[in-house]
């Protein structure tokens, strides 16, 4: 594997796409029926591309874990979709959408991919519009917009608390449409095991059925991974429990470089942890953030009700020291800015894990009416769960793990270093650098599969017309599907004491204390002991009851968490790398006088790329400088 | 508290299943109620027992994986709510709970809790959708829709396709969930142009894959965990009448 080529297009940036476009080489529509794609994962990224490959005339065969492509995880994503239409006049555009994505990411991410990114953002609101998406609107019937964090304008496009599942349901309507008209076949409740290379081109994956424990061989010219990100290492995070990142690691263990493992974001708004069982922590979407004031006591340890607090005694730390953008920091800023209160001393609750978000104040100016029209549904799940009325009183929140902006190294055409394999979403690594602002995971991920994958990967796809439909049979296909089965074995025969969800607990904790909000040498050093150390007492002392060749969920587990050890291994090495802040990541050694992230533009303006070199030895690390042509690399600032 | 389970176990939809008794010892009123049954399948992986297999993904209540008839009750005995936002608090210290997978036709059980609800997407692969291939849509300002239709084809879009109307209908009826895609389309300007054919691709195809009739009981309506309103199911007749 040579140089990371990025293939960005030559030109001016605004130009890149259009010029990308017109040159590109094209499959004809005869063509395109003989050449099979294979998509892993039906989030938006995942659905979309499905859609719009068939749509093209592909043949697409897509897989999810679910038991339908609508539960996707793209499903809980709550406050909004983000574009670059400008409806408030507010002096919104692409470019302006792309600088606030470039700055949010901490300047570590693509230019090139980013400024795309924005430049597509308003055909997905077209294309969602025109699927029945019911976002919200004016009283004139226009499109309603609101604000999210680290920017200044109003561009987020929204449903509700739950754009994502109205996006995926939109999605889920045009992926059945293509499975109606045969361009796409559905394989639910599959979990992709393995990827094939044949002659070091993706040609298919080797799969385990969930309910009959088959394992299958699926076949293809080009395999795409829409798998999401890999947010559950912390066990205890904002993702579906079972949203995993094996996918993505077999494809980097077989030669798809892993880019910025670190850069993992933690979001500030999530319902603290209630009990030692907990499974999830529930995210309270950034919107509230719009209306509602965080604040902790100026007392430490001061125990009273947040009502019997007078307004005098109360800490609104956002405000205090981000005058500009107040309580609509960035997240990263936002998280870390909490976990600095409570740290010191002025966390609630018993845990004092804990700050308030207060909506008395934008009730009292809009009437409650007004602040239930617009989080009406979050209200009512924080009162489910804890029982607590946020009209009444504050919410209480705390950080949680949430998105993850490193994933597979791409190119400017999404394809990771393995020919023939893409990556698109939450599973690559490009668009959003060391942070992602709100709301443009949907955008991005959106972009990805409708409109920015369909028409690059006819450029790859046009020199493998004369490939014949590949076979199960080859030797390839036959010698991944014995080291899956053998895997499979060997978790199955270790027959320790110990469930996998123990052990994902407990390597949930190393990560979130030694690689989690801020992070030191010493402590990532030491968390790279103590992975190792869970890691060899796992495949010691595992237990997973009954057989591969049947419905077996704690085997879907174990394996899960097998990979979770190898992912954290390399992102504590990534982090430990980059000696920096930049962004999500926070190393305490690298900071200014009054604790922002002091980022090293002469030794670090590159991605991390990391390259498997097997089992026994360290990572190689290749380096993709980042340049940046249309904007100047600057302190990122929202004093 | 303590509490004592029957839980409905069965290997496979071709043998019969039977309830199991557990007890539970140390349940915690801050648990939510899959959590409770994470811990009592973390102990039987410990004593070398099979665990209980249910359906769970987000945990929030969104993405319709869960569901279980728990005390008679599709998602348990509090209103508006999916099984995995359901609170141990809302039970009682020494009570019997009974939790049982969906029973209707349409949906054979798998295993234990999980049943086969891909009659739902079969529902929806007839005609569920708008058809607009990506990159031909207009402008979406173009598309003016007044703001409470819109709030109203809202309301019907948030079904999560958990299954829990059929479950709750004594008819294993699913128009509740049918009648709510439909009307989230027929009420959009963008869905009008193929209401016609949609309703009845999705109505006939409701009735081969096996649901049954509605009598206007209003056990959906009452069992929703997103409170989809009966209305839908007027509007969904309403229109199937219009289409022919």
């Amino acid at each position: 594997m040579g140089k990371l080529n990025s293939k960005i297009p030559e030109g001016p940036l605004a130009q890149k796409w259009t010029s990308y476009k017109a040159s590109v080489k094209l499959v004809n529509p005869a063509n395109k029926k003989k050449l099979e794609i294979i998509v892993i994962g039906t989030g938006l990224s995942g659905a979309g591309a499905s859609s719009a490959l068939g749509e093209l005339g592909y043949s697409v065969k897509t897989f999810c874990y679910q038991d339908s492509p609508r539960r996707a995880h793209s499903v809980a994503a709550q406050g909004g979709i983000n574009a670059a239409k400008n409806y408030q006049s507010d002096g919104d555009s692409i470019y302006r959408l792309f600088y606030d994505m470039i700055k949010g990411g901490d300047f570590r991410a693509r230019e090139a991919n980013v400024y795309r990114a924005a430049e597509v953002s308003n055909q997905v609101i077209d294309h969602y519009t025109a699927l029945g998406v019911p976002f919200a609107r004016d009283y004139g019937g226009t499109l309603n917009t609101r604000s999210f964090g680290g920017v200044q304008v109003s561009r987020t496009f929204y449903s509700s608390g739950q754009t994502g599942q109205q996006c995926l349901l939109g999605t889920y309507s045009s992926l059945n449409r293509q499975i109606k008209q045969g361009n796409v076949k559905m394989f639910p409740r599959r979990e992709m095991l393995d990827l094939v290379l044949i002659d070091g081109k993706a040609r298919g994956i080797i799969a385990r059925n969930l309910i009959t424990g088959e394992i299958e061989r699926h076949a293809a010219h080009a395999v795409v991974l829409a798998t999401g990100g890999y947010g559950t290492i912390y066990y205890l995070s904002t993702l579906a429990v079972n949203s995993n990142a094996s996918a993505a690691w077999k494809a980097h263990k077989k030669g798809a470089f892993f880019a910025n493992p670190s850069f993992v974001q933690i979001h500030p708004t999530c319902v603290p942890q209630l009990n030692e069982f907990q499974a999830k922590l529930t995210l309270m979407s950034e919107s509230l953030r719009n209306d509602g004031r965080v604040w902790v006591p100026k007392t430490k340890g001061d125990k009273r009700p947040a009502n019997a607090i007078p307004e005098e005694e109360r800490d609104y730390y956002l405000e205090r020291r981000y005058p500009t953008f107040g309580n609509l920091v960035p997240r990263d800023v936002a998280s870390r800015a909490a976990k600095e209160r409570c740290d010191a001393g002025y966390g609630l609750g018993e845990t004092g894990l804990a700050v308030n978000l207060d909506f008395k104040d934008a009730i009292k100016k809009q009437g409650k009416k007004a602040i239930e029209n617009k989080y009406g549904n979050l209200f009512e799940m924080y009162k489910n769960i804890t029982g607590i009325d946020s009209y009444e009183e504050p919410m209480r929140i705390y950080p949680a793990g949430h998105y993850t902006m490193g994933g597979l190294w791409v190119d400017y055409e999404l394809m990771t270093t393995i020919p023939g394999l893409y990556a698109i979403g939450e599973a690559n690594f490009s668009d959003h650098g060391a942070n992602r602002l709100g709301a443009s995971s949907l955008m991005q991920t959106s972009g990805d599969g409708y409109f920015i994958l369909p028409n690059t990967v006819s450029n790859y796809l046009s020199n493998e017309i004369r490939v014949p439909n590949i076979s199960t049979d080859s030797p390839e296909f036959a010698e991944t599907e014995k080291e899956v089965v053998e895997r499979l074995k060997k978790l199955i025969s270790i027959k320790g004491k110990k469930t996998a969800s123990s052990f994902h607990k407990r390597l949930g904790k190393i990560m979130w204390d030694y690689c989690g909000m801020i992070r030191n040498e010493e402590g990532l050093k030491k968390a790279l002991v103590l992975i190792k150390e869970l890691k060899d007492e796992f495949w010691r002392d595992l237990k997973v009851t009954g057989e591969y060749t049947e419905l077996n969920q704690e085997l879907e587990k174990a394996g899960r968490v097998a990979d979770y050890f190898e992912v954290t291994e390399l992102l504590v090495t990534d982090a430990l790398n980059r000696k920096e802040s930049c962004g999500a990541h926070f190393r305490e050694e690298y900071q200014t006088p009054d604790g922002e992230a002091k980022r090293n533009d002469e030794e670090y303006a590159y991605v991390a790329a990391w390259e498997y070199a097997g089992e026994d030895n360290p990572h190689i690390l290749h380096k993709e400088e980042l340049k940046f042509e249309e904007v100047e690399m600057k302190v990122r600032s929202y004093k | 508290m303590k509490l004592t389970l029957k839980i409905w176990r069965q290997k496979n939809a071709q043998v019969k299943g039977n309830f199991e008794t557990y007890r539970m010892d140390n349940v915690s009123p801050e648990m939510a109620f899959l959590e409770m049954l994470d811990s009592l399948n973390k102990r039987l992986v410990e004593e070398d027992k099979d665990p209980v297999a249910f359906d769970h993904d987000c945990r929030e209540g969104i993405c319709g994986s869960c569901g279980m008839y728990i005390n008679g009750h599709p998602h348990g005995p509090v209103p508006a709510i999916t099984t995995c936002h359901l609170s141990m608090r809302f039970f009682k210290d020494g009570e019997t709970v009974w939790i049982e997978p969906w029973r209707a036709k349409p949906f054979p059980v798998i295993k234990d809790l999980i049943v086969d609800r891909s009659a739902f997407d079969k529902i929806q692969i007839a005609g569920g959708y708008i058809s607009v291939n990506t990159g031909s849509a207009p402008e979406a300002n173009n598309i003016l829709v007044p703001k409470n239709v819109s709030d109203e084809a809202f309301n019907s879009a948030i079904c999560i396709g958990c299954g829990a109307c059929v479950a709750a209908c004594k008819n294993a009826s699913a128009m509740l969930f049918v009648s709510a895609r439909i009307s989230q389309f027929a009420l959009l300007p963008q869905g009008r142009i193929e209401a016609k054919a949609r309703v009845r691709a999705m109505v006939d195809k409701m009735d081969e894959v096996g649901f049954g009739s509605c009598s206007n009981t209003g056990a959906c309506e009452a069992e929703c965990p997103k409170q989809i309103k009966l209305t839908n199911i007027a509007r969904m007749n309403r229109e199937f009448y219009k289409a022919f």
